[in-house]
């Protein structure tokens, strides 16, 4: 079945480091896109026409690039027409960043309006200021409906790192192709085993991040 | 009596549309007005501009003598007039607990044992002292409005303003909502009822002002006004109610 493969010289060592390089282009881009996604989400709530219609383009833009172009966009396009000299990696960050800034933003901005007028009004009636308002009515209700959804982020970033091998990262899944290549003699069928752990190494990764968002979701449903 | 509340020649409007139309109205204290009118007939704007969530374009809100400063967020005067809306308007993330204290302890800088031993004497009188750990969402319509109202009560407010609390609830969780405040109308609280319920407003009422098209129609006692209506316009609201 190829699971012998693995277990071979440093295979398994070389998967899992494979993993972690796909998790630390994922998590570096996931806290850029919080960040940032809450500062823009924040801008969008605002609802002045011009930005808001120069955000909302940024958003369909994302929306409509599949991530591998705009990966090549950035990594080939970029770097040849300006020759700036950015790292596969470097690439993948601002590819990913630029993405999730977007998704963050419109939940952010998903957030804020998901508040209604009148917890406002109530608070205000009951004397508070606008500050104590913020900070003790308004930010702990839409900080308790984010997290969950930026954990659910991070999770989908995980999984689409498996398309920056295409401009050169050798991450868990070029790993697993190269492992396959490297034994196509001695054992023409691993790619099933190899595969099949690859795809448990993934589970390992976004199951308890999933499980996390999960039972946050239910902790604090309203 | 000393009066408490005083409106003169308010006037709201939503764009061209006038609201409300030089109201003119005095409270004492410890009365109990029932404000009754057919829907849109500007009844909550009226509640809402008294507290100043809506600004006012004419006239005063007068407080105790001191101005309510209509559409602003720090109106001092506020702090003393209590409100209770349909929806009840708990804040779902904290305890029922945590909600009936958040405000004294926040806006009135009381100690936190002397605001949770006054919370749970009050949710013992609604019943609810048992929930104070609950989550809103784990109460019913008629417990929340309940909590909504001692909410207000724990502000010590010189005034209640009730924006239609029994709206929103079914129809058997109604009368735990008006018993309460049925006590606290004994308790000479000065309140101001905006409802549909007729038989309520008879019950409680020491004045009944009848609100049409943005103007007070009718100022009268509950007796006269359900038995003998002066106006047209208060006859045929009242025959509405009968099947």
């Amino acid at each position: 079945m190829g699971f012998e493969v693995i277990f071979k010289g440093k295979n398994l060592i070389r998967l899992l480091a494979g993993l972690g390089v796909a998790m630390k282009i994922s998590i570096i881009s996931a806290l850029i896109s919080i960040l940032l996604g809450i500062v823009l989400g924040m801008l969008m709530a605002l609802k002045r026409p011009v930005l808001g219609a120069i955000l909302r383009f940024y958003l369909e833009v994302v929306r409509i690039m599949p991530q591998m172009v705009l990966l090549f966009l950035v990594f080939f396009g970029v770097t040849k027409a300006t020759g700036a000299n950015i790292t596969a990696e470097t690439a993948s960050v601002i590819v990913f960043s630029f993405w999730g800034t977007a998704e963050m933003a419109d939940l952010v901005r998903g957030c804020l309006a998901g508040i209604p007028i009148i917890q406002y009004e109530s608070s205000k009636a009951l004397g508070l200021s606008r500050l104590q308002i913020y900070l003790y009515v308004i930010i702990p209700q839409i900080i308790r409906r984010l997290i969950p959804l930026s954990i659910n982020l991070i999770t989908r970033m995980i999984k689409t790192t498996s398309l920056i091998m295409m401009i050169g990262i050798v991450e868990v899944l070029k790993v697993a192709q190269q492992i396959i290549e490297a034994n196509r003699k001695s054992d023409p069928h691993a790619a099933f085993g190899v595969f099949a752990v690859v795809f448990l190494l993934y589970f390992i990764a976004c199951w308890p991040i999933s499980r996390l968002s999960k039972y946050l979701e239910k902790k604090w449903e309203n | 009596m000393e009066e408490i509340l005083r409106i003169e020649h308010l006037q709201k409007r939503f764009d061209d549309f006038t609201v409300l139309e030089d109201i003119s109205l005095s409270v004492k204290k410890g009365e109990v007005v029932v404000i009754l009118g057919p829907s849109g007939c500007g009844k909550s704007t009226l509640l809402r501009c008294i507290n100043g969530l809506e600004s006012i374009d004419e006239g005063k809100v007068l407080l105790e003598g001191e101005t309510v400063n209509p559409g602003h967020v720090n109106v001092p005067a506020r702090k003393k007039i209590g409100m209770v809306f349909q929806s009840y308007e708990l804040f779902p993330h904290k305890t029922i607990l945590e909600n009936v204290i958040l405000a004294p302890l926040r806006v009135q800088k009381r100690s936190k044992a002397e605001a949770t031993e006054e919370a749970l004497s009050l949710l013992e009188r609604v019943g609810l002292a048992v929930r104070k750990d609950s989550y809103p969402r784990q109460l019913s319509g008629g417990q929340k409005q309940r909590v909504a109202i001692v909410r207000a009560l724990m502000m010590h407010p010189e005034i209640l303003l009730f924006d239609e609390v029994t709206a929103a609830l079914d129809p058997e969780m109604v009368r735990e909502v008006l018993d309460v405040i049925l006590d606290l109308a004994k308790q000479k609280a000065t309140m101001l009822i905006v409802t549909h319920e007729l038989s309520f407003a008879k019950a409680i009422a020491d004045r009944i002002l009848f609100l049409d098209d943005g103007a007070i129609v009718e100022d009268s006692d509950p007796k006269s006004f359900f038995e003998t209506p002066k106006t047209q316009r208060a006859q045929s609201f009242l025959r509405t109610f009968e099947f």
